[in-house]
């Protein structure tokens, strides 16, 4: 699914400038379901950012499906987010005067697919993550569940190949962060390859890989038994 | 092009940031209103200035006489010059070619009555020509013609405003006007755009006057109106020729200036049409002014509408949305308020015009009011320049990295 190799990221800071990324390699067959994980400030986001094209890497490959990702335009970068890509971030970030059910059919909007059957679609997303009911609320009127459920639902909707999750569980208590994971661990189940970032041990061992960075490079990399998250729910 | 989806965006957009349209339409109306007050404003003044010279035609010159100052080829000073049929005649042969119209005036002040009714007018004698000199406008019957001057008939010719005086609700027409105990049958109503004073007027066949009023052929004034070809020098050459001929047959020197009085209106014409230009550029500076101000209001705008809107702006390239479709969507959001807001602006400043113009009148401002195609210009200038505006900050929102728009919070 993806390969990485010697990717390297820096920000700068006034003058100097702060190594985020000294290093990564890293490959993800299809079908993995990866958690990353380190302390706060590691760089776990932005490798997922990179990942996932909304930024990008200052050397190093990357190569996403067979296609080296790197000088991208804007145009191309647009394209390849919305076929390859499902995003689903800590803080949601649903649209917020677009209510469930447009928020998930943004992305088929961007396909280009008709009204029509964006919106059955969209329906049917939202029926998956047991949201039928709310389609036509705005996320204001949505718990905090809901809303990762809803962002779940549209990070689905255009049928990508990987799916990013940045810390999806980190705004949520532990009940809600379970019928979070089982979600993902279901898609997991059908076939979509995940990278998570986490916090949380638990939550880790809910995937079947556990990727730990620290000072910029990936300290260890192992395989885990996974959890069901069903059993805590 | 028309993509119905990508306007279902922008006006749910519109719709669902209510607070956020309204404001920023709220500065455009107010810019397209004030543009427009000011301009309708400055449109009375013009209209008022050009009012006070349209009355008479401005190709016109009148010809007076008086005493002389100056003693000249034996005669006295203080000598009467007194016009008289032949003078006129003379005038209107010897200048034929150059003659557009031509009347002779006779000066007269009566007491007219009809039934209970009385009051003074001025009553002017004068030519048929006399109708276009003054562009009176015959509003019911007829103005004097050859026929009454041929056969001294007593009809009267008489403003709206004499008409509305005397007879009050019922029509003049037809009926017989007592004018200084003389009865004169009304023959036509008129009306003139040089204001009351000049519908207040009783208009008399000139040689009907010269008989009923001690039987002379005596005349007051020469007005006439020139070939409208003649151009200002020539229109003037051809004043000083009269001047000069007419001194000539009355021998008066040359340099008195009150024997003969030759007035020409197209010196009048050169200080209206320079005063016309002034306040063309007066009307210019305002409507720049104005649309300056709106453009950069509207570019403050947009900036603001961007930046509020940079993380939806991540949020939807993250989920796939190109550059050019994030520039669509800000830039036809803010043609369409600019183009809604600027036609409010506009209704609510032709209102306002419609509603306090009549009031304004005593402020030298006369139909206050702006054309439908300045407006629109106006208008348009505005969406373009908006749109230009906004072009810079919707491009730049388009190609900021997603994260930098999703992080920012
Ligand atoms: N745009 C930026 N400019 C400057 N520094 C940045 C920028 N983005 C991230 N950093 C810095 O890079 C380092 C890594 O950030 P990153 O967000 O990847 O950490 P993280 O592992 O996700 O941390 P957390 O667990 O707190 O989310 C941090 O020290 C952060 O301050
Ligand atoms: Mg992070």
């Amino acid at each position: 699914m993806l390969k990485i190799h010697q990717l390297h990221k820096s920000y700068p800071i006034g003058d100097s400038s702060l190594h985020v990324l000294k290093g990564i390699d890293l490959n993800v067959e299809d079908g993995e379901m990866v958690a990353i994980m380190g302390s706060s400030g590691s760089g776990k986001s932005t490798l997922l950012n990179i990942i996932g094209m909304l930024d990008e890497a200052d050397s190093g490959d990357y190569i996403l499906d067979g296609l080296p990702i790197k000088n991208l335009t804007e145009k191309k970068a647009a394209v390849y987010r919305n076929k390859f890509l499902g995003f689903i971030f800590q803080s949601f970030n649903l649209i917020n005067y677009k209510n469930a059910l447009e928020n998930v059919a943004l992305p088929l909007y961007y396909q280009g697919m008709k009204r029509k059957e964006r919106q059955e679609k969209a329906l049917f997303h939202l029926g998956k993550v047991g949201l039928t009911d709310w389609a036509k609320h705005l996320p204001k009127e949505l718990s905090g569940g809901q809303k990762q459920r809803v962002a779940i639902a549209r990070a689905l909707a255009a049928n990508p190949k990987l799916l990013l999750a940045d810390e999806p569980t980190g705004a949520l208590d532990s009940a809600t962060s379970h019928e979070i994971m089982a979600f993902i661990q279901q898609l997991n189940d059908e076939g979509k390859t995940i990278l998570m970032v986490t916090h949380e041990e638990d939550i880790a061992n809910m995937c079947k890989r556990i990727v730990r960075l620290k000072d910029g490079v990936i300290m260890e990399d192992e395989k885990v038994n996974q959890v069901r998250a069903q059993e805590h729910v | 092009m028309f993509d119905i989806d990508l306007w279902r965006e922008i006006f749910q957009s519109i719709n669902k940031n209510r607070t956020r349209s309204l404001l920023s339409g709220f500065t455009v109306a107010f810019a397209i209103l004030l543009f427009t007050i000011l301009f309708g404003i400055a449109n009375g003044l013009q209209n008022t200035f050009a009012e006070a010279f349209v009355d008479d035609a401005n190709n016109a010159i009148f010809i007076n006489s008086g005493r002389t100052t100056k003693a000249h080829k034996g005669n006295q000073v203080g000598r009467q010059i007194q016009f008289k049929n032949e003078d006129f005649d003379y005038v209107k042969d010897e200048f034929d070619e150059k003659i557009e119209f031509i009347t002779a005036r006779i000066y007269k002040n009566f007491q007219a009555s009809f039934r209970g009714e009385q009051n003074v007018y001025d009553v002017r004698a004068v030519h048929p020509d006399h109708q276009f000199l003054e562009k009176t406008k015959i509003k019911e019957g007829r103005y004097i013609n050859q026929n009454d001057l041929n056969n001294k008939t007593k009809v009267v010719v008489i403003g709206r405003l004499v008409e509305d005086d005397l007879f009050l609700k019922t029509t003049a027409l037809g009926k017989y006007l007592n004018l200084g105990g003389i009865q004169f049958k009304v023959v036509g109503i008129f009306t003139d755009d040089g204001g009351d004073n000049e519908e207040r007027k009783i208009y008399i066949p000139v040689s009907t006057a010269q008989y009923l009023y001690g039987n002379n052929d005596y005349l007051d004034q020469i007005n006439l109106t020139y070939n409208p070809e003649l151009n200002y020098d020539q229109a003037l050459a051809f004043s000083t020729l009269i001047t000069k001929k007419l001194k000539n047959r009355f021998s008066v020197a040359r340099s008195d200036q009150r024997a003969i009085r030759v007035r020409n209106m197209a010196e009048g014409t050169k200080a209206v049409s320079q005063m016309t230009v002034g306040l063309t550029f007066i009307i210019l500076v305002i409507g720049f002014g104005t649309l300056i101000a709106g453009i950069v209001g509207i570019s403050n705008i947009m900036i603001f509408i961007v930046k509020e809107r940079t993380k939806e702006i991540g949020i939807r390239k993250a989920l796939g949305a190109s550059p050019k479709s994030i520039v669509s969507i800000i830039l036809i959001e803010s043609i369409i308020i600019t183009a809604i807001a600027g036609y409010v602006g506009l209704l609510i400043g032709v209102g306002v015009l419609e509603l306090v113009g009549p009031s304004l009148k005593e402020y030298f401002i006369k139909d206050p009011g702006v054309g439908n195609g300045l407006v629109i210009g106006a208008t348009l200038t505005l969406i373009i320049a908006g749109a230009i505006a906004g072009y810079i900050p919707a491009k730049k929102a388009s190609q900021i990295k997603p994260i930098i728009a999703l992080r920012n919070d």
